[in-house]
């Protein structure tokens, strides 16, 4: 069974609004997998092409080097492609999985679906107002998967959001910002240009408390995680998010791109010291990336995937589910 | 990488190397450490597979095996070979001979094509010319107005016509203007697309037709994974991309992306984006870029920025007080201000061969308030204090303490890390390789080099 929005959202006392929070049900539901399977198939190189069924009818070295490649070229990372292939061959060899081609497959799925299970947890939006942190490098797809988080949040919740422009950085960054809550029926916090990040994350708190609105999303700025003095700044917005509502940021949320290779794990790993990262979006899996990083991510710093996005629309954006995407990764 | 390759290399093969033979084995060992650390820097599989099967075949050939140090052999094949695969030298933009030359930026949502369009802009500037940009991103919320506040900072004029016309128009017709306003350059900025996005991808080739650039660049990101170049493919049969502007390599991305882009599609990389600030961008070098890769140092751009910065004169001067002992903390003062100039110290730091595998300088930061500090205990020394540091004692330190805002300690630190470096100038200007450990601590270049992140 996939994840569904009502999974991934904690949403603490509030009653979702929206009688019907899932209007799409199990059309929808089928409709999501096609998503997934559409985007993930595309490829001509798709990993479909290297883990075909037909790869495990004979169980041999070649088998294993394949199954290898297969998992590299989705950027899982050859640490953790090394594990998943081990373990697999060590099941086969002591006869735990019977060495017929669809079981291996099927245990395959379920491995991968366990690594990427690590550290699962629901978005916490228990906070009254909830505050999101949203960060990343830059071009990972920030405010694109906020408009799509905050248009979520009104139209299948009911729930009023805030949306916090905090890169005041980039040249037309709270611009493009200020479009995305038009679209999502959001309102806007945002300062001139240049100004302080951290002041514009108060202002929104103090608005959201002042207007009772459930919900602030703060945008970041982009910012490479090497680049130490962005970082401190990053860690200060954090700071004063905390100073006015001590349990906040309820959840601070990395997007990483599908694209991306090893590196992902990096930023990863140095944005969580720097604020304390809960979750992961995984953007951009509409092209012919698999986002096998997230894995590696999953896996060595048992930092769960929480939503994926899937194109540039509003409504491309999913929970994340370890089986689907496993599944999806071998093109079921 | 390469330190690391190295390492690893040498590992593998030093227990060969104490029998002096090497056998298929053995070379299979390291081709598997070879791999391994390739495919970490995100080099493309498949371009590493072709990769470690010609350096097999090298390795097993007779110049190695007959050799009497068979392992630094491999070492240096291995060198070698990457350095083929990086490419020769680079090239420069194709301009034309009369009317402006049309560039054309295309690449995935996020590579960062409008900041690399406005950094392009600057660069042209710089060299005089008179540059106009189109902005033909009419998806992306806001990216027209990104692309008039970026490119009037870099002096460009920003052609636009909001978001309602096609793409298509709007190039043929920031064409006309840009003809009739006898513009120098005429960069394209186009909206990021998925490779596999068949409309847009026809989008972008009827751009193309209607404007045929000069030179079309690929934008790509320098994180990219596996799928870099599945992407380059696709766009070079569709955008028939002449060059690429790699972005975001001021992070530690070991860049196999570029590697394999070069590889797969031929294609040049002609420039590297490395920074936030517009004036961060620079023509590519692959043979650089390759050391750089490899760990080993740009040495050649830190020489080119230094020339830029420092007086040929001035650093003859300095060569004579060196060698005559006769440096003095007014000297030093005048040789940092000028090391200041060129950058931020943390991006020179990166630049030095050796540094890049130093540990303690992994993620350092260089920190800039500590030079304002030495300069300020410097500039609260009297002239003969300056040049003759062993008279500073008890009330001397005081006062100069008291007159920079400092306190007894730091000027202590500063007056014993001169003389350390007193000493280190003149190993170095005797010919002696000098002590990374040393170095690091003048790169530091303050009392107390502070290493605040890991």
């Amino acid at each position: 069974m996939s994840t569904s929005w009502q999974e991934i959202f904690d949403l603490g006392a509030r009653e979702p609004a929206s009688a019907e929070p899932e209007p799409e049900g199990e059309e929808g539901h089928r409709g999501v997998f096609r998503r997934l399977r559409e985007s993930l198939s595309k490829s001509r190189r798709a990993l479909v092409e290297e883990v075909s069924a037909s790869l495990f009818d004979q169980l041999d070295e070649e088998t294993w080097e394949r199954l290898e490649e297969g998992l590299i070229l989705a950027d899982v990372g050859a640490p953790t492609t090394a594990e998943v292939v081990e373990r697999l061959e060590r099941e086969v060899e002591a006869g735990a999985v019977s060495a017929d081609g669809e079981a291996v497959r099927d245990r395959l799925i379920e491995i991968l679906a366990e690594v990427a299970s690590a550290g699962r947890g629901p978005i916490d939006l228990s906070g009254e107002p909830a505050v999101l942190l949203m960060v990343g490098v830059n071009g990972t797809g920030k405010t694109t998967t906020i408009g799509k988080i905050a248009w979520h949040l009104s139209r299948e919740f009911g729930l009023s959001v805030i949306l916090a422009a905090a890169d005041t950085y980039r040249a037309a960054a709270s611009e493009q910002l200020a479009e995305w809550a038009q679209r999502a029926g959001a309102e806007l916090v945002r300062s001139a240009p240049g100004g302080d990040p951290g002041a514009v994350a108060f202002d929104a708190i103090a608005a959201a408390r002042a207007r009772g609105a459930d919900v602030v999303i703060v945008d970041t700025a982009g910012r490479l995680h090497t680049q130490g003095n962005l970082m401190e700044e990053l860690a200060k917005v954090r700071r004063v998010i905390a100073k006015q509502m001590p349990e906040a940021p309820h959840e601070t949320l990395i997007s990483i791109d599908a694209t991306t290779g090893q590196n992902g794990l990096r930023q990863a790993k140095v944005f969580a010291e720097a604020v304390e990262v809960d979750g992961v979006v995984l953007t951009k899996l509409d092209g012919t990336a698999k986002g096998g990083i997230v894995l590696a991510i999953a896996g060595e710093l048992g930092m769960p995937v929480k939503l994926i996005g899937t194109g540039e629309a509003l409504e491309d954006l999913r929970p994340f589910d370890p089986g689907d995407f496993a599944r999806a990764l071998l093109a079921e | 990488m390469f330190d690391q390759l190295s390492d690893r290399l040498q590992a593998t093969l030093s227990e060969v190397r104490s029998r002096g033979k090497l056998n298929e084995d053995d070379v299979d060992a390291a081709m598997r450490e070879i791999r391994l650390a390739l495919l970490e820097a995100d080099v493309n599989f498949k371009v590493v597979k072709g990769f470690t099967k010609t350096l097999k075949e090298r390795c097993l050939g007779s110049e190695v095996l007959d050799s009497l140090d068979p392992g630094q052999q491999v070492v240096k094949i291995v060198d070698e070979e990457l350095t083929a695969l990086m490419g020769g030298a680079g090239r420069d933009l194709a301009y034309a001979s009369s009317g402006p030359t049309v560039i054309l930026m295309a690449g995935l949502q996020g590579s960062g094509k409008t900041t690399a369009c406005a950094k392009l802009a600057r660069h042209l500037r710089e060299s005089g010319k008179d540059v106009a940009l189109a902005a033909c991103d009419v998806y992306r919320p806001a990216a027209v107005d990104q692309l008039v506040t970026v490119g009037e900072r870099a002096g460009a004029h920003v052609y636009e016509q909001g978001t309602d016309r096609d793409p298509v128009e709007i190039a043929a017709w920031a064409l006309d203007r840009a003809r009739e306003e006898g513009r120098d350059a005429l960069i394209v900025d186009t909206a990021g697309r998925l490779h596999i996005d068949a409309e847009l991808m026809d989008e972008l080739a009827r751009i193309r037709k209607r404007t045929k650039p000069h030179d079309v660049l690929l934008v790509v990101d320098a994180m990219t994974g596996q799928d870099a170049v599945g992407v380059a493919e696709s766009f070079a049969e569709t955008a028939e991309f002449d060059g690429v502007v790699m972005t975001k390599l001021d992070g530690d991305a070991r860049g196999g992306a570029a590697l394999s882009v070069k590889a797969v599609t031929g294609k040049p990389i002609l420039f590297a984006s490395t920074g936030e600030k517009l004036d961060a961008f620079e023509r590519f070098h692959p043979d650089r870029m390759a050391s750089r890769i490899l760990g080993m140092g740009d040495v050649l751009s830190l020489i080119e920025k230094a020339e830029k910065q420092v007086d040929e004169s001035q650093a003859e001067d300095l060569q004579r007080k060196l060698e005559g002992d006769r440096f003095t903390l007014e000297d030093f003062l005048q040789q940092m201000r000028q090391v200041r100039k060129m950058g931020p110290l943390s991006s020179l730091v990166g630049m030095l061969p050796g540094m890049g595998a130093m540990k303690q300088l992994k993620g350092a930061e260089v920190d800039e308030g500590e030079l304002d500090r030495v300069e300020a205990i410097i500039l609260s020394m009297t002239p003969l204090e300056r040049a003759n540091p062993a008279i500073i004692k008890g009330s001397r330190r005081k006062r100069i303490a008291a007159g920079s805002g400092t306190k007894v300690q730091h000027v202590n630190q500063l007056v014993k890390q001169f003389d350390q470096m007193r000493k280190l100038m003149r190993q170095m200007v005797s010919g002696k390789a000098p002590d990374p450990q040393q170095l690091a601590q003048m790169a530091g270049g303050a009392p107390r080099p502070k290493y605040r992140r890991r």
